[in-house]
């Protein structure tokens, strides 16, 4: 037990019976750094318990520990009352826990039924069974409540059915607990519903699942107990019954975060810097028309899939797009991205690790990549200029690094962020699409990077905002607009700009639920 | 997500140095510890000298081959190249186009830079525009510039007829400056060129990011197409500075002229701790690693362990071995 706990206040209460899992005292520590100390976690057969907490907090370790991928340099784990030792994730398997990855770990070429069995394949003499194995899948999948073909190749599917190939898998060996890691991440809100069935569904069977998770009005609806972490500690085990999300967010990150979104004045009638006059992105978007002004902040609202991320990278030349483009007044054309960056656009890619940093090279490379020729006195690079310009990004953006030598893919995802957006400033920009900007970050890094865009619209820049988050894009922008299935169907702004107005534009069904 | 690396533990200073990096020089001072038990001939001034001397084809190809490799590309046509330039050079000055020994030497270096240029272009353009995979593009260069060559010298050889001229070249390769032979001079001359451009350019800057990354090269405003293409220019400018010292040294060229050049090439590249997958390049450990191959031969030819025949198989190992460690320690650090 910790010490001074109103930790445990919630433990009496909760549903199941005796625990399946009961963890005391677990602590990691890599190379001398505790990451993780004193945890005390029980985990009973029928609930969904939450474990939020902030990157860094140690929410990916303490599941690794549970799922036998790492042991513990302290403290014991227990199931149904004896102490175990967990040899390796195939123990783990074997005692019934099971690990649902956020990355989807799939083979693209492979059909749904093979991936379900890969590895433990359904033999017959000395061939594979596919009838059996493409039976099994469907009724692994129908049980999931969805509808997915066997025998369609896994790269066709969508993120969201890909997502729930990957629990199917997980769901085939006999299990007692799953253990999901934000499977919401890259879900929309009416694909997240659905997951959320399912796993209520997973419980209603009398196993544990431990659900960990940014998204906290899901943690509030989806949770019977939820455990917040912060700084490797655990600060507090609660009913999700007496825990409103802020009073979650508040435990997550140890002060008072009510106001999440920073005040902005919409820019009124300045003037129009960026004009889109049906602009086509081949198989992506058509006929796309909008306009930006001075100092404003504009959201492009959609489900994933509707082509805005793929409207904004035709309109910035990364990708083939036909259409009139005009930047203050002035017709112009992006044959590549370079030439929208000379034009004051910056796009900084929903994609941060695969297309915004390189994580294998150092912070000074990655901040100055897109600006080098900033840096280049006669033939070489000035790499003191470049140290210089990185001192100064860490101040500006907050980046929380140990060390100026780290690389980026050490930093936590909201640090990255903070790089990218330093690495697309350099650029001095005069107008900034960001896609998907707090995707992965924790709700402390959420509030900066709403704050910097408010900033950046105060000093006369104006931004885009592209995000599957309706209460971000609400919170944020001036005006949002919504889009379906590659054409911009609406536009809200003001009083309009609620959830439910945009749910029915990017869905086109118009129903009360929808929200 | 990051939990775990957002805040690793900090490292001491012998975790800091970058085994990966200092390994191939560990090796290379291993190999001079067995060849100096192998014979006491080995550690001599003179026969390291020489073998500096030797392994300057492959040390010089090799620097391109960094570039190449780093920005995530592989070029196996480099010695059928080497092959071909060479064979051309040789044919431009057996024309007798340009009057005077050393007008028609430097005429016919100039040459060589023109083609070893051409054909670097000629690769680059085939995997960058015509979006070939870079294994199969320089493969199929690599048939072509061999064929070319046994076509031209009609399976036979060409040889500098010239004497006036050949006498004028041989110091080029046999030739010294303050004992130092000529060949050394322009391994470490091209090497220091190849570090400044690597480690102190943009453009530089730019093979490391499309090695590490092409989309967020991409997306960051660089052009792709035009950093790789250029990666395999240097590669071709390598090999006609090799040719350059090649062709005073032996006058002639035959249709298996380089052959399994490539293969050394990118062992030494290897070697030296530059990553077959791109993004990490490494100038200095390319000669290390162009040194040990050289070495490893040496001392197989002084001892008598083992037959000399076997270089090849020896050096198919080191790459193989290489690779190897290489993985072992990447997971260690």
């Amino acid at each position: 037990m910790s010490a001074g706990a109103p930790a445990r206040d919630g433990a009496a209460a909760a549903p199941g019976g005796e625990p399946f899992v009961v963890a005391s005292g677990l602590a990691m520590a890599f190379g001398g750094v505790e990451v993780l100390r004193g945890i005390d976690l029980d985990i009973r057969p029928g609930e969904v318990h939450a474990i939020i907490g902030e990157n860094g907090a140690g929410k990916s370790t303490l599941m690794k520990i549970l799922a036998g991928h790492l042991k513990p340099t302290r403290g014991t784990i227990g199931i149904d009352g004896q102490p175990v030792v967990l040899d390796g994730p195939v123990d783990a398997e074997r005692r019934g826990i099971v690990l649902v990855h956020q990355e989807i770990l799939l083979a693209p070429d492979l059909t749904v039924a093979q991936n379900i069995y890969l590895g433990r394949e359904i033999g017959k003499g000395l061939t594979v069974d596919d009838r059996a194995m493409n039976e099994g899948a469907r009724k692994a999948v129908r049980s999931l409540g969805a509808a997915i073909d066997p025998t369609t190749v896994v790269g066709r599917l969508s993120i969201a059915q890909r997502q729930l190939v990957q629990i199917a898998r997980a769901l085939l060996v006999p299990h007692r607990l799953v253990i999901f890691d934000e499977p919401t991440a890259s879900l929309t809100p009416i694909e997240t519903e659905a997951l959320l069935k399912v796993i209520a569904d997973i419980r209603k069977s009398g196993v544990a699942v431990l659900y960990i998770s940014h998204r906290l009005p899901e943690v509030k609806a989806l949770a019977d107990r939820v455990t917040v972490l912060r700084d490797g500690k655990l600060v507090a085990t609660r009913l999700a019954a007496e825990l409103e999300p802020l009073a979650m967010a508040q435990l997550m990150v140890g002060r008072d975060v009510s106001k999440l979104y920073p005040d902005h004045a919409p820019p009124g009638d300045a003037a129009t810097v960026l004009e889109v006059k049906n602009l086509d992105v081949p198989g992506y978007a058509r006929g796309a028309s909008f306009s930006l002004k001075r100092g404003e902040i504009l959201g492009f609202a959609g489900l994933v899939g509707a082509g805005r991320t793929e409207l904004m990278e035709g309109m910035v030349g990364l990708r083939p797009a036909k259409g009139e483009i005009r930047v203050n007044g002035k017709p112009v054309s992006f044959a590549g991205v370079r030439d929208s960056m000379a034009a004051g656009i910056v796009y900084l890619s929903e994609d941060r690790k695969g297309k915004g940093l390189l994580l294998e090279q150092n912070l000074r490379v990655n901040l100055t990549l897109a600006s080098l020729a900033k840096f280049v006195r006669g033939l070489m690079l000035d790499k003191g200029a470049e140290r210089a310009a990185l001192d100064a990004a860490i101040g500006e953006f907050d980046i929380r690094t140990r060390s100026k030598d780290l690389l980026a893919g050490q930093l936590s995802g909201g640090n990255q962020q903070k790089l990218l957006l330093a690495k697309m400033m350099m650029l001095k920009p005069e107008i900034v699409i960001i896609d998907e900007p707090t995707r992965g970050i924790d709700i402390g890094t959420k509030e900066q990077i709403y704050k910097f865009i408010a900033d950046l619209a105060a000093q006369g820049k104006s931004v885009i905002v592209v995000s599957s988050e309706m209460p971000e894009l609400i919170g944020v922008c001036d005006r949002i607009m919504v889009m379906r299935e590659g054409a911009i169907v609406g536009e809200v702004a003001g009083e309009r700009m609620t959830e439910n107005e945009i749910v029915v534009l990017a869905t086109g069904v118009k129903t009360s639920e929808a929200a | 997500m990051t939990d775990t690396t957002a805040n690793p533990p900090a490292r001491s200073f012998w975790r800091d140095i970058d085994l990966r990096a200092v390994a191939p020089f560990v090796a290379l001072v291993l190999l001079l510890v067995l060849g100096t038990f192998a014979n006491d001939n080995f550690l001599t001034f003179n026969n390291l000298l020489n073998v500096v001397t030797r392994s300057a084809y492959i040390a010089i190809i090799a620097i391109g081959a960094t570039f190449v490799i780093c920005a995530g590309g592989l070029d196996l046509s480099v010695g059928s190249m080497v092959a071909f330039v060479a064979s051309l050079a040789i044919m431009f000055m057996n024309s007798g186009a340009v009057a005077g020994p050393v007008a028609m030497i430097a005429t016919a270096m100039l040459v060589m830079v023109l083609i070893g240029i051409a054909c670097g272009l000629a690769n680059g353009l085939i995997t960058t525009v015509g979006r070939i995979e870079p294994f199969i593009a320089t493969l199929g260069m690599m048939g072509i510039y061999r064929g070319l060559t046994t076509w031209l010298s009609q399976g036979g050889a060409i040889t500098l007829r010239n004497a006036d001229v050949s006498a004028a070249y041989r110091p080029v390769y046999f030739g010294d400056l303050f004992g130092i032979p000529y060949p050394v001079y322009f391994i470490f001359v091209t090497a220091a060129i190849a570090a400044f451009v690597l480690y102190r350019t943009s453009f530089g800057r730019h093979v490391i990011a499309v090695g590490s990354n092409e989309d967020v090269a991409r997306y960051s405003g660089i052009s792709v197409e035009r950093v790789r293409t250029m990666t395999y220019v240097i590669q071709g400018l390598c090999v006609a500075i090799a040719c350059l010292i090649y062709i005073p040294r032996l006058s002639s060229t035959t249709a298996t002229t380089g052959t399994m050049w490539e293969l050394q090439a990118i062992t030494a590249v290897v070697v030296g701790g530059t990553a077959l997958r791109g993004g990490v390049g490494r100038i200095w450990g390319t000669i290390c690693g162009a040194f040990i191959l050289e070495i490893v031969g040496n001392i197989m030819l002084l001892s008598n362990f083992v037959s000399e025949y076997l270089l090849g198989a020896i050096q198919g190992a080191i790459i193989i071995i290489a690779m190897l460690v290489q993985r072992s320690l990447v997971r260690k650090s």
